[in-house]
């Protein structure tokens, strides 16, 4: 059973919860690209993958996902563990000594969700990439898809990994592009403006979806339905999620202020505000 | 001493592509990536048999190192391909978090590491590459020393669970070990010759520079036991200390920097288990040059020569 809107948004709520909790215990970590993120992760986990039971690292007969933007690892450990993969009271551990949950996701630890490291930026392309063929070869028609941050495609091996999928027609796969429009040291326009990207995308063979309300479940579903109806047919496939970064807490949003930056006791309780329990906290 | 017959001098990389072809017919996970190096490679044979499961990525490494990453998740086993510089220092990172770090089943598999790539130069001649693979936690780091040991050693690291470096070259060089390459054991040494009065420990084709060097020590009246360590990390210490407890010195040849080679992990086992008098046979701290290989080979004193030179001032270093 697919949940309803009204759990998904009671789950979006709980999850930017977790966030804020996760990255005020240790007084570090990424809120900011992780709330903007927040709806399009549930969305995904909750309703647009078809996933089995459990987790093993080869994912055959099931749709795999790639978090290229490790750093919002807060938001990727809440879903994971919402969504059944380690227990949810394990999110208490993220950025502790000894901890499966590490700032930037791992395998190495052996956490149940995760296939790939990242954190640093721009080579999950070329992974979700790599395991698209290999679901080919293995006759597996399931999809693969992966979430990059909009700075990150400044990163030079994304457009490697582009020219690859559409010359050899992986179509099979699904990158969203989380454009908040912000990056470390600013606007990705003050940074380095990277003009249309989706102009860019076109021009390298790829159909482009945009999802312009990045924050709406509705809009995502619709969005991302969207795109799986051009999988298929010869192209990747690339979905444009126009999102707000801190999405969820007002004096996180319209800035990059809170791309890696903690709340304080008093931040994180007025945040709190603006966002009561619904399943209740971890 | 026991002696060692060249069949007929081979190109190592024509090894490797022996063993994908190989690869090819009796694993059907093996996949191969090369990027716009088949030539070079000899991966010919198994693109033309295998069209489905190669992938041609073009020139762009770090791409075919995420990709071949990628590959492994759906149970395949890539062995990509491509120059020992651009295996490895320019896709550091991509080794590091998408392969190493991620404990993933990627061969990289490169050819044309060292000076003896010859004409070229120092752009395309990587000397550090051995330091960078070993650093890597996990990473195996194999450097064969001839054609069939390389035919060998790529048909076993695919039984091998696990990141592996596997490097080799472009010369031809002396074809001396076992054809069916059946002793070919992953971090396992071989001893080639035994000797008691220095041991001389090679790996690549200083192997075979360390055979012809023990033949002229011989002559001299100094009995050198000869050791191919094929596998770097991890280092057969039993054999090394084992071998030097009875020698008490040891030579170390390699056609790599002196920094961060096959000598240094040496001289950790010896440091800390057996200090004992060691001497390097390697490139000392430089970049290499355009020439042949046996133009660069004498000019960077990684010949017999040097090898005869060294094991008598360790000799002599002895108490």
């Amino acid at each position: 059973m697919k949940p309803n809107t009204q759990q998904l948004n009671d789950l979006t709520i709980q999850v930017r919860r977790d966030i804020l909790r996760m990255v005020h215990a240790v007084n570090s970590g990424h809120p900011g690209g992780s709330l903007g993120c927040t709806e399009f992760l549930v969305a995904l986990y909750q309703v647009i993958m078809d996933r089995k039971e459990g987790f093993d690292m080869d994912g055959i007969g099931e749709d795999v996902f790639f978090l290229s933007n490790g750093h919002i690892s807060p938001v990727f450990y809440s879903v994971l563990a919402r969504s059944g993969y380690f227990p949810v009271s394990e999110l208490a551990t993220f950025r502790h000594i000894n901890s499966r949950l590490q700032g930037h996701p791992t395998t190495h630890e052996g956490l149940p969700g995760v296939r790939m490291a990242s954190g640093s930026l721009g080579q999950g392309m070329s992974v979700a990439v790599g395991a698209a063929q290999a679901k080919k070869l293995n006759g597996d028609n399931h999809l693969v898809y992966s979430l990059h941050g909009d700075g990150e495609l400044q990163e030079g091996q994304n457009w490697e990994a582009m020219m690859y999928a559409s010359a050899y027609k992986v179509d099979n796969y699904i990158a969203t592009i989380d454009l908040n429009g912000k990056q470390i040291d600013g606007s990705t326009d003050e940074v380095l403006n990277m003009g249309s990207i989706s102009a860019k995308f076109v021009a390298f063979g790829w159909e482009v979806v945009e999802i312009q309300q990045g924050n709406n479940i509705e809009a995502i579903l619709a969005g991302m339905a969207d795109a799986k109806s051009r999988t298929g047919k010869g192209r990747p496939v690339c979905v444009l999620l126009h999102t707000e970064m801190g999405n969820g807490v007002d004096f996180m949003m319209h800035t990059h202020a809170w791309h890696g930056k903690a709340p304080n006791d008093e931040q994180l309780q007025k945040a709190f505000d603006q966002n009561a329990v619904t399943l209740g906290d971890y | 001493m026991k002696k060692y017959t060249n069949t007929g001098s081979k190109d190592t990389r024509s090894g490797f592509g022996a063993g994908l072809t190989e690869l090819g017919k009796t694993n059907e996970n093996v996949v191969a990536l090369c990027a716009d190096l088949i030539g070079s490679l000899k991966m010919d044979d198994f693109k033309a048999n295998h069209p489905e499961r190669f992938f041609q990525v073009g020139i762009a490494e770090a791409n075919m190192i995420g990709m071949a990453a990628g590959l492994t998740i759906g149970g395949k086993i890539p062995f990509t391909g491509t120059f020992a510089n651009f295996s490895t220092g320019r896709v550091y990172d991509q080794i590091r978090q998408s392969v190493a770090y991620s404990d993933k089943n990627v061969k990289i598999c490169a050819s044309h590491a060292g000076l003896t790539l010859g004409e070229d130069g120092a752009t395309h001649q990587i000397l550090e590459d051995i330091g960078l693979m070993k650093m890597l936690p996990g990473m195996t780091v194999i450097n064969t020393c001839d054609y069939n040991q390389t035919k060998a050693a790529t048909i076993a690291i695919a039984e091998h669970h696990g990141p592996v470096y596997l490097r080799f070259g472009r010369p031809s060089v002396p074809n001396f070990t076992s054809e069916t390459g059946e002793d070919f054991v992953i971090g396992k040494a071989m001893m080639l010759n035994e000797g008691t009065d220095v041991t001389i420990v090679a790996t690549g084709h200083l192997v075979w520079e360390a055979l012809v060097a023990a033949e002229a020590l011989e002559a001299k009246g100094i009995s050198a036991e000869v050791i191919n360590i094929h596998t770097i990390k991890p280092l057969d210490e039993e054999a090394i200390l084992k071998s030097v407890g009875k020698t008490g010195c040891i030579v170390t040849a390699e056609e790599h920097n002196i920094l961060g080679g096959l000598g240094e992990s040496v001289a950790r086992v010896l440091s800390l288990n057996n200090p004992a008098p060691q001497e390097f046979v390697a490139v000392n701290d430089s970049f290499g040059e355009s020439g042949t290989p046996a133009q660069l080979m004498e000019k960077y004193k990684l010949n017999n020569g040097a090898i005869v030179e060294a094991a008598e001032k360790a000799i002599s270093r002895k108490k």
